[in-house]
């Protein structure tokens, strides 16, 4: 007999009440006005702060941090977990932030926006949670749905419908692959547990040539859902083509979530597995860096070319992360924390300079940012060094860890491939810092923007500039995290 | 061979026919009906693994009440059909030599040297007191209870996103609104003017 003692339910205590706010959110909207919308943004505010109160309580007993399980072992909590997890919720919070001026604007300020947000937030926490392969399937499915619906939300743009029915065919596929590889891995090892399956493959002895078959399904599924070449085409459309709002919210929360997939799958689960997945990300590590930096160049649509750079950062996340030890693995986090901080940075600028009726999406919207606020240019100053790796700012950081690790395995090729193509990547961040300074402004209207959002992405800029000045404290829950 | 071999080969052979059908059928309402055949198919093979409560959901719920539902989406549509396939002829080359190496691979791997009787041994067949229903009960609401609940919040994301992307307030559409219609007076809608009669001969003017 099993009774309720047994789930232990009070570790889940942030996703439960993440999902009773989402439904609450739901319910109180359908009776709202049109204008009384701000009641809805507030309610999911107020209930992603408690969500990180809750988080935050998650703490073991005598700071000694332990694998908790819940739910018969579909859920983990663990440092690593607790960490992610308050990274996501805050990487919502200021999205939603950013998003109520520039929804009023377009006239889609809805509650769906809010609820679609929540339900996705969720979805990322069971997977980053998730000590079974059938709850990453699921959290991985909840997130998915609720992007494909976000990315398609303003329905009079018919770019936004493209970009939707692109994403949710080639999202459906990569599902379909990783459903694959996990039965594979299922069939050989009996289990779906992530840590009985990492159990039987310690005794196993040999190649075994199905259980290679469905790891190739899985980092398939895996890629696709991370955006790494050649499983990158849906990124570049899915970015241009949603609302800007969406666009801050897919390229940041769900890379954290992806990142925990990736751990959990790979590194925990097929750890044994290790000089296989290694080679395979070797090659998506260095396609990634490769077509991302160059084709970046060529774009004039600056969210196509942040979505070219998150390809190309994907790849250093992967460089970390194929070094498969402590050390990889915490530079990889680090980076994936730091590299959503920046990215969010940046969308935020763009978000800042639209207004009723523009999109401020071309590169050349950004010329003369510092006649119109110098403020704002030097924030995306930092935003745009970071991204290159530019010291004092935490890209430089995140770069130096992910190459240490690559090096510390003996690859020291790969390492110099990586600085080569971040090399050539300076290019394309060095003409976003010309055009803000050094051309003048075509557009020369006013900046007009909340007070929230103008404290939010300063906040935002600021923190990319302290976490470079000081990377240690965050540089060492990373590793306290694999340890 | 057996009855039990008999019955596994047939079944698993209209399968593959009929899933070959769903991707090569011209028309879209012959390709949803291959898939409700696949799916019956599919249904009997599950039937031989003893899966019935399984067995008979999937064709109660899927066969009986999602491709219905499916047929009339795909019959109310106005699918193009020459349209969609213009692109065909140049990717089929291509698309079909990757299926082969799929196929290839998939014999090479799935086949009998990996998951024969030699590494796995074959299940045990349950007595007639066996349930499905049953063991699928015991372990949905508790060791399960988890990915159950997960799913149910899946499928009402489901719900808010279809909706969301459908429903939509028309501005322009004309409806009628029957309280307004039965308000109205005869003033309202009837006006009266008060003009000269007007004769032939100023017309001639």
């Amino acid at each position: 007999m099993m009774t309720l003692e047994m789930l232990n339910l009070s570790i889940a205590m942030p996703e439960m009440f993440l999902l009773a706010l989402a439904c609450t959110v739901l319910v109180v909207d359908v009776y709202l006005k049109d204008s009384q919308r701000n009641v809805t943004y507030m309610l999911s505010q107020l209930g992603l702060i408690i969500t990180l109160i809750l988080i935050s309580q998650q703490t073991p007993q005598n700071n000694e941090w332990t694998r908790e399980l819940a739910f018969n072992g579909l859920f983990v909590n663990d440092l690593l977990a607790t960490v992610l997890k308050y990274a996501v919720v805050l990487l919502v919070a200021i999205v939603f932030v950013y998003s109520r001026r520039y929804l009023q604007d377009r006239n889609i300020f809805k509650g769906e926006f809010y609820v679609l947000g929540l339900f996705g937030l969720l979805g990322m926490m069971v997977m980053i949670s998730a000590n079974h392969f059938l709850s990453m399937y699921l959290g991985l499915e909840l997130l998915s749905l609720s992007l494909y619906a976000m990315v398609a939300f303003d329905r009079e743009n018919p770019n936004a419908a493209e970009a939707a029915m692109k994403y949710f065919v080639l999202g459906a596929i990569a599902s379909g692959m990783l459903l694959y590889g996990m039965s594979m891995v299922y069939g050989m090892t009996g289990s779906l547990n992530i840590v009985e399956v990492a159990v039987a493959l310690d005794q196993m002895e040999g190649d075994n040539i199905v259980l290679i078959f469905g790891l190739v399904f899985m980092v398939i599924g895996i890629s696709f859902k991370l955006g790494a070449v050649p499983f990158h085409m849906w990124i570049p459309d899915v970015y241009h083509g949603s609302p800007t709002t969406v666009t801050s919210y897919i390229a940041t929360a769900p890379k954290v979530a992806g990142f925990a997939m990736v751990i959990r799958l790979l590194a925990e689960s097929m750890g044994s597995f290790q000089a296989d997945w290694q080679g395979m990300m070797i090659i998506l590590a260095v396609l990634s860096m490769a077509v991302g930096n160059v084709i970046a160049i060529a774009q004039t649509n600056l969210k196509r070319l942040l979505a070219y750079s998150t390809i190309s950062h994907v790849g250093f996340i992967m460089l970390g992360l194929l070094a498969g030890n402590q050390e990889g693995y915490s530079a990889a986090m680090f980076y994936t924390l730091t590299y959503t901080l920046m990215s969010l940075g940046g969308f935020g600028i763009i978000i800042l300079l639209t207004r009723k009726g523009f999109e401020a999406d071309n590169i050349n919207d950004l010329k003369g940012l510092n006649q119109r606020s110098p403020w704002f240019a030097f924030i995306m100053l930092i935003v745009v060094f970071s991204m290159a790796g530019v010291p004092p700012t935490v890209g430089f950081w995140a770069k130096l860890a992910v190459l240490k690790a690559v090096v510390n395995i003996d690859m020291l090729w790969l390492a110099l491939v990586a600085v080569f193509f971040s090399i050539i990547g300076i290019f394309y961040y060095l003409r976003i810092i010309k055009l803000m300074y050094f051309d003048d402004a075509e557009d020369k209207s006013e900046i007009n923007c909340t007070r929230d959002m103008q404290i939010a992405l300063s906040a935002n800029g600021l923190s990319v500039l302290m976490l470079g000045l000081y990377p240690a404290a965050l540089m060492s829950i990373c590793i306290a995290a694999f340890s | 061979m057996t009855f039990f071999e008999v019955v596994f080969y047939a079944f698993s052979t209209l399968m593959v026919v009929a899933a070959l059908g769903v991707v090569s059928a011209r028309n879209p309402v012959h390709s949803v009906l291959f898939l409700v055949l696949t799916f019956f198919a599919g249904s009997a093979i599950w039937l031989l693994l003893e899966a019935e409560f399984l067995a008979i959901t999937l064709v109660l719920v899927y066969v009986g009440a999602v491709m219905v539902l499916f047929l009339f989406v795909v019959m109310m549509l106005d699918i193009n059909i020459t349209r969609m396939r213009e692109g065909l002829m140049r990717y089929a080359p291509f698309g079909i030599a990757i299926a082969i190496l799929l196929i290839v691979q998939m014999i090479m791997v799935v086949g009998p040297e990996n998951f024969g009787l030699q590494a796995f041994a074959a299940p045990e067949l349950h007595g007639a007191d066996y349930s499905n229903t049953k063991e699928l009960g015991r372990v949905l609401y508790t060791d399960y209870v988890y990915a159950f609940e997960l799913a149910s919040v899946i499928l009402l994301v489901a719900i808010v996103a279809a909706i969301t992307l459908t429903m939509r307030r028309r501005p322009n559409t004309r409806h009628q609104i029957p309280g307004e219609q039965m308000k109205v007076m005869k003033q309202d809608r009837l006006r009266i003017v008060n003009m000269k009669s007007e004769t032939i001969d100023s017309e001639d003017k």
